[in-house]
């Protein structure tokens, strides 16, 4: 029973890191038709800023963190992505060359043997059989998601990008500017992957291919959840990370991610457009 | 969900198979250039590539080639079905396991195979005691793909999941399917894999003559897959599936079966990466998870990218020369090739989403019309 127990801050923090990056994705792919390959990249170059400012202090990464991947997202969306729109497989694969190059970038700055973040001393230790560290990331993700809510139904620039998630040809005839609500929005979804690497060091080292070992399993909550939904991005994130870490614990981790393809496969018989609308006892 | 159509999917540069009579006839040149083409590359990699070429290059080829095997499947499925499929790594993986799990048996000899006896394993697992027999070992080679690409291909296509959603899932079974095989490491040989392999149906798999006969053999496959492959794009069903690629919900208004026609053409890929992966073991010597993962199933569609996703012989090409360029590169400036990789696939995608055959094509067009004018 103890173990069970000791499950559940494990498969909930995995839940949190994974609707961090999912985030990001669900309103790339919902608004822009973009399956980013490189927002694994943007986790790791979240991480290792949190590596390089690990002696300034660990707040000043979340911050620094954030606008370093958004930044990145940013010039990623004004290079290239822009000219991909409407051709999501296209982008997927464009995205994955990125994605390459920045992998071996960050070999060629940082080396290929990963590397340790000291966590502050304030998340060390815990309370019964939730350890700080892992409440801290689901503390992350629950404000990041409150944010995000805020954002999307409380200004006008959230309103614009539900508006061009919704319809874009209409919202542009309506006079808002398109491209320059997918710039905000590929901005903030890239900066919250680099918020993720950042929690993601709290939990594990830190590597080039640090991304890869998560992107497929956020694309999967997009899936699930349905595209450029809020609701249906934590629900699936935080299911699919309660499956694996149980599915880790009753069966052996190898198993755990063909259990976890198959219960996905299962699902979509039952909802094939992903949750959409809310009904959160259709997941479990 | 037309957000999801891809708005470049030009027709592909082919003839017609009956021109419309209004058009002249064709030149007999223009109707014999496909023959003729296939028939030069046949003669060069069947004859010429053996004689020419040094045991180490030839396997080398025989390598690539096993990979376009695999890029033809990969051409038929995205390239003319628009299913952009990044899993082929797993039906490779099936074929290449069956087989080497069949030579790695009779290389035991009724013993245990020699990576168990190191794992600790003390008897033969249930699951491996059927792949004793050649025939069995054969037919699963590509039985085990097919059934696999059948049953996801059901599931998936008849709830109308489709682009990125379908190529979101085969990448999770590659994902899926390769942290299994680490973690079974008495029964499936975990990170090394299945290697150390020394008898293929009587030859010694090491041997020169044996490397060279697999070689002629596998370009052989090559050969009759993709003139089957040609002929299957070339009928009903083919055009009925570039129908599809085009507009799916309108082939299904005017009453046929999307999610049928999409199931077969992914079974019948899977069916040729099984194919690829069981050509493999003997040519290279190993199969091991690292050979079909997320990575390397990408890497196979660069490749048909890089050559030209249109067109059945540009899948080929890319396979090929994306395998040369690896090696090249690998060997010549190891750190840079990710770069060049990377860069290349941006470059390809940016500049010419139809690859070389479409660069090639267009030149080509441009060259006649201008000697037209003249």
């Amino acid at each position: 029973m103890e173990g069970v127990l000791n499950q559940l801050p494990i498969g909930l923090s995995i839940g949190a890191v994974l609707l961090l990056i999912a985030l990001g994705l669900t309103f790339t792919f919902g608004q822009m038709g973009v399956i980013n390959m490189a927002h694994g990249e943007f986790i790791m170059a979240g991480a290792y800023t949190a590596y390089l400012l690990q002696s300034v202090g660990f707040l000043i990464a979340l911050p620094a963190a954030f606008g370093v991947a958004g930044v990145m997202g940013l010039v990623l969306e004004r290079l290239l992505i822009r000219h991909f729109y409407g051709r999501p497989l296209d982008t997927l694969l464009l995205t994955w060359g990125v994605s390459l190059v920045l992998q071996q970038a960050a070999r060629d700055l940082f080396g290929a043997p990963n590397v340790q973040v000291v966590s502050p001393t304030w998340l060390r230790g815990g309370v019964g059989i939730l350890p700080y560290n892992r409440l801290f990331i689901m503390a992350l993700a629950v404000l990041s998601v409150v944010a995000i809510w805020a954002y999307l139904h409380r200004t006008g620039q959230g309103r614009r990008m539900r508006a061009v998630m919704q319809n874009r040809r209409l919202a542009a005839t309506s006079g808002i500017n398109t491209g320059r609500v997918d710039q905000v929005t590929f901005f903030i979804g890239s900066g919250l992957a680099g918020i993720a690497g950042v929690a993601l060091t709290l939990i594990g080292p830190v590597g080039p291919t640090l991304g890869t070992y998560y992107i497929v399993d956020a694309f999967l909550v997009v899936v699930a959840g349905g595209l450029g939904q809020l609701k249906g991005a934590v629900l699936a994130a935080l299911g699919l990370g309660l499956l694996n870490s149980y599915a880790e614990f009753w069966s052996d981790a190898s198993l755990a991610k063909v259990i976890v393809f198959v219960a996905i496969i299962g699902f979509l018989q039952l909802r094939p457009q992903g949750l959409f609308v809310l009904r959160s006892r259709a997941l479990s | 969900m037309t957000a999801f159509q891809d708005s470049t999917v030009a027709a592909p540069a082919e003839p017609p198979a009956r021109p419309v009579p209004a058009e002249p006839a064709p030149a007999r040149w223009t109707r014999l250039r496909g023959p003729a083409v296939f028939t030069a590359v046949a003669v060069l990699m069947l004859v010429v590539a053996p004689l020419a070429l040094e045991p180490f290059r030839l396997g080398l080829l025989a390598k690539y080639l096993c990979y376009a095997i695999v890029a033809l499947g990969i051409g038929l499925t995205w390239g003319q079905g628009g299913m952009l499929t990044l899993g082929q790594g797993v039906f490779f993986g099936l074929g290449g396991y069956a087989m080497g799990m069949y030579l790695k048996l009779h290389d035991a000899g009724g013993d245990l195979p020699d990576f168990m006896v190191w794992s600790g394993v003390d008897h033969l697992p249930a699951l491996w005691r059927p792949f004793g027999n050649p025939v069995f070992a054969l037919a699963m080679v590509v039985v085990l793909p097919v059934a696999v690409a059948l049953l996801l291909g059901v599931l998936v296509f008849r709830q109308r999941v489709r682009g990125a959603y379908f190529a979101i899932l085969t990448q999770a079974l590659a994902a899926a399917l390769v942290i299994l095989l680490v973690g079974q490491q008495g029964l499936t040989g975990g990170t090394n894999g299945l290697t150390n392999f020394f008898d293929f149906f009587g030859n010694d798999v090491a041997a020169d003559g044996t490397q060279r006969g697999l070689y002629v053999l596998v370009a052989a496959v090559l050969g009759v897959l993709y003139l089957g492959a040609r002929q299957l794009v070339r009928s009903r069903f083919g055009r009925l599936l570039l129908a599809i690629r085009d507009g799916e919900d309108r082939v299904r208004f005017l009453g046929y079966d999307p999610a049928a026609v999409k199931t077969v053409t992914f079974a019948i890929s899977a069916g040729m990466a099984g194919i690829a992966g069981a050509l493999f073991v003997p040519v290279v010597g190993i199969i091991s998870p690292a050979l079909l993962g997320v990575v390397p199933s990408l890497e196979l569609v660069v490749g048909v990218a890089v050559g030209g996703r249109y067109a059945l012989a540009g899948a080929v090409l890319g396979a090929v020369v994306m395998g040369y360029a690896k090696t090249y590169f690998s060997e010549e400036l190891p750190e840079a090739w990710l770069y060049l990789q990377g860069a290349l696939f941006i470059l390809v995608m940016t500049l010419a989403p139809k690859g070389l055959t479409g660069l090639a094509v267009t030149l080509w067009r441009s060259v006649t019309r201008r000697r037209a004018a003249a």
